[in-house]
């Protein structure tokens, strides 16, 4: 509630500040200019958003799909874990500005190298706290484990990987934030579609308000991403909110 | 009230001579230092005991004498050093019920069996009589943190007689619990213990709880364990605590702490 009268403060300052402060609608367009953008060139973002969150809904599936294999592959190995992780690490320390335009000369203009670069970024976020929740499982439950004639695989089964879901989910939730910037920086490498090629195209065109618009559209869409999983958080993971061993 | 228990339909019958037997012989385990420079820990200094078939044995003895240590060897999830461990397969509850939060009480119940690779409705259903037997009835769809503690306990101790294991290693299973909630479970065990015999390991710091729950109450020194007493407790079933036995039992198993302890 507060939060959002704030947000209508901030609106309602910004909105006379670019009506009456003698600002150039190029610099900086009014709150209003920007809704005027957004509904005048509907046809024209919607068209670039779908391509966008393609994008990043492929690059956020593949990277949760190849991270959590990756997650199990590393936990379960000794030895994968010392010849990967350093390689994860350093898979994060890669600068997207640099390989977002190599891959789209490898690749070209498509959706491919977007996608890439959107799993590239997602990947490090969802791998850690996963990884790091499956070897944080409860030593005491191992144990229990195997007084049952468990194998490795049912413990991970039945122990490990439910309790390291709510680590997924939040690995996930993470990813959402760096998975729109991804995408933009992708497709401004080179693209002929997407919010970030519409962005690219507007600013030295000088249709500042359509600019405004588009990243309006990116924030909208990780928002919506973001709550949807706190959602799936709430349905799968009941547990991982509720306080431990208050019933009397 | 928690110690009417009707005879679980759900687990196999089992005759005296089916139950197993627990033997340590002389057992010591050392454990490497845990820092470069560091001293090895010596847990268990030879330890014997022996637990025929259906007979309740306590472990008593100060914090650190390597009670937990002596569990695990008989659960076979650590071996011993020195010495000799004979023991049928044995089942673990430890103080803490490690019920999975995200499975219902029946399904907590029914864990080792779904390990043992019973279809899960015929899990269930074994579960669910057992769990009805211990009085929980309409809360077996409830989740871990809607149980109280001592619910929680009986979940747990029907997972560990649900794994088919003869022989049960209880690490201080009720040392989480509210005294008052720690007698009620004591009796309740005693209770459930009598119509579902089983051999026993008890391992507590509380003497009362191995006097009130056991045949044999051995008492360790402090680390390294070695056994510094055996009390045998022949007092018949059910036993109340405030009987002379017990509590004339109750004072040397004390006495023999103290002295132990030194």
């Amino acid at each position: 509630m507060i939060a959002v009268l704030l947000l209508l403060a901030l609106l309602g300052v910004w909105e006379a500040y670019a009506q009456f402060g003698g600002v150039d609608d190029l610099v900086l367009p009014a709150p209003s200019a920007i809704l005027t953008a957004l509904y005048d060139d509907r046809a024209l973002l919607w068209s670039n958003f779908t391509v966008t969150a393609g994008e990043i809904a492929l690059g956020m599936l593949a990277a949760l799909v190849l991270g959590l294999i990756c997650a199990t592959v590393i936990h379960f190995s000794s030895v994968l874990r010392r010849a990967l992780y350093p390689l994860l690490v350093g898979s994060q320390t890669i600068p997207t500005v640099l390989v977002a335009p190599l891959l789209v000369a490898w690749w070209g203009f498509g959706v491919g190298p977007k996608v890439a670069i959107v799993a590239l970024v997602c990947f490090f976020p969802i791998v850690v706290p996963t990884l790091d929740a499956l070897s944080r499982v409860d030593a005491d439950l191992r144990k229990l484990m195997r007084t049952f004639g468990a194998s490795r695989w049912q413990t991970f089964r039945m122990v490990e990987a439910p309790a390291a879901l709510p680590a997924v989910l939040t690995g996930a939730k993470l990813s959402v934030a760096v998975a729109s910037i991804g995408a933009v920086f992708a497709e401004m490498a080179g693209a002929d579609a997407g919010l970030g090629n519409l962005l690219l195209k507007a600013i030295p065109s000088l249709e500042t308000a359509r600019a405004f618009a588009a990243v309006l559209i990116l924030s909208a869409f990780a928002l919506a991403l973001f709550g949807l999983l706190a959602l799936a958080e709430r349905r799968l993971v009941p547990w991982a909110r509720q306080p431990r061993g208050t019933a009397p | 009230m928690l110690t009417r228990i009707r005879a679980p339909e759900a687990a196999p019958a089992q005759g005296e001579s089916e139950l197993g037997s627990v033997s340590l012989r002389d057992a010591r385990k050392t454990f490497p230092a845990g820092r470069r420079g560091a001293e090895p820990v010596s847990a268990l200094a030879g330890v014997s005991l022996h637990a025929g078939p259906g007979e309740i044995v306590a472990v008593v003895g100060p914090s650190g004498c390597g009670k937990s240590t002596l569990l695990e060897l008989v659960c076979g999830l650590i071996e011993p050093d020195a010495g000799t461990v004979d023991a049928a397969p044995a089942a673990l509850m430890a103080q803490r019920d490690l019920l999975l939060p995200w499975r219902s009480a029946v399904d907590n119940a029914a864990l080792a069996l779904r390990v043992a690779g019973v279809g899960r409705e015929a899990a269930r259903a074994r579960a669910r009589a057992l769990l009805r037997d211990f009085g929980l009835e309409g809360f077996e769809r409830a989740r871990p943190h809607e149980l109280s503690g001592g619910m929680r306990q009986r979940v747990a101790f029907a997972r560990t007689l649900l794994s088919g294991r003869t022989v049960l290693c209880l690490d201080e299973p009720f040392a989480a619990l509210d005294a008052l909630t720690r007698q009620e479970m004591q009796d309740w065990l005693a209770g459930a213990l009598a119509v579902v015999p089983r051999t026993v390991v008890l391992v507590t710091h509380d003497v009362e709880e191995a006097i009130v729950l056991a045949d044999r109450v051995i008492v360790l020194s402090p680390r390294p364990g070695r056994v510094a007493a055996t009390l045998d407790v022949d007092v018949s079933r059910p036993r109340r605590r405030t009987d002379a036995d017990l509590v004339a039992l109750r004072e040397r198993a004390t006495g023999a702490l103290q002295e132990a302890r030194g």
